[in-house]
């Protein structure tokens, strides 16, 4: 079977580091950004490990504010 | 990983009609989300120029900021009896009203159970959090019993406070309702679901088949003293034992 390779982005100038995005990924690949915030003040998440990424959309979809764009690609090995 | 990122490959992205605004709402907040459905509804049911929606008073009160429709802002409680006017007036559009339980539940009860009587072609999307969150976390209508709020520190009391009202159980038992259903926005699949509440609710209102209620169990991350995970957890654990998910009327 064919296996889903994903990749994630962020728009940090609109996250404010709810987290619902890190429990809804089913490989806990988000975290949030050590020592850094955006222009609002709020701390904001990031994607930690991208290979384990499938491209799942869990982490938009629960996204309240609509930060976060899912790419996803079949993988060709 | 670069030639992932490309916009071919795109499977999730924020909704065309949900500006890019900075949404003003606390982080976690289940308006948000709601936010996000009503704008990927909108737009898959090609509703753009047909919507309008009509804002409360509350925490959503510049949702006319948020998504690119036609909007009326009511007075406070007042939602249903605006879009009965604007659905009478113009038959052909999507009416659809945005409350939260202090705007629907306390002040516009009236409003709300007589719209949905009359069986007004419109919908009603109704976000119930339990609390008063734009004014501070006061005690609302839906309040839990034993919850503590700012104006019931000790927690609800029957002798005291009365019972939590169930709008959307008034509801189904009305003739004018097609459809009543009670969702919430915690997790994917419940997400998932609550979209297709609002889809039908929608459907609805363009094929005038009468009111619909879709009440959301939300939370308030800052009205409960909760961070944004507590409050899912705390949702799921106290109040879906008294706000039974499902649908009430089909």
């Amino acid at each position: 079977m064919a296996k889903m390779k994903g990749a994630i982005v962020v728009n940090t100038e609109r996250c404010k580091g709810c987290e619902l995005c890190a429990v809804a990924c089913p490989f806990d690949l988000i975290k949030l950004a050590e020592r850094v915030v955006n222009r609002h003040g709020y701390r904001y998440v990031e994607q930690v490990n991208s290979d384990a990424c499938t491209g799942c959309t869990s982490c938009a979809i629960v996204c309240p504010d609509g930060c976060i764009t899912v790419y996803r690609v079949k993988d060709s090995e | 990983m670069g030639n992932i990122i490309s916009p071919e490959n795109i499977v999730y992205q924020k909704p065309k009609l949900l500006n890019d605004t900075d949404m003003h709402y606390c982080p976690g907040c289940s308006h948000g989300v709601v936010h996000k459905l009503i704008a990927e509804v909108i737009e898959e049911m090609g509703l753009e120029e047909k919507a309008v929606g009509v804002s409360p008073v509350g925490c959503a009160v510049f949702a006319y900021k948020y998504i690119d429709i036609d909007w009326q802002e009511a007075a406070h409680g007042r939602a249903p009896a605006i879009a009965t006017a604007i659905k009478r007036l113009w038959p052909d559009r999507l009416v659809f009203t945005y409350q939260g339980d202090g705007d629907l539940a306390c002040i516009g009860t009236a409003e709300t159970i007589h719209a949905l009587n009359r069986g007004e072609n419109i919908a009603i999307i109704f976000i119930n959090n339990a609390i008063y969150g734009m004014t501070g976390g006061q005690m609302a209508p839906t309040t839990l019993m034993g919850m503590k709020t700012a104006t019931c520190p000790y927690g609800r009391q029957a002798d005291l406070h009365g019972y939590p009202l169930k709008i959307t159980e008034l509801a189904a038992q009305l003739e004018g309702t097609c459809y009543v259903t009670r969702q919430s926005v915690h997790s994917v699949a419940a997400i998932r679901k609550a979209k297709r509440a609002i889809r039908q609710a929608f459907e609805n209102s363009v094929n005038r088949r009468g009111s619909s209620l879709v009440e959301i169990v939300s939370t308030c991350s800052s009205g409960w003293k909760k961070t944004p995970v507590e409050a899912n957890q705390w949702m799921e654990e106290h109040m879906f034992d008294f706000y039974h998910v499902g649908d009430l009327k089909v």
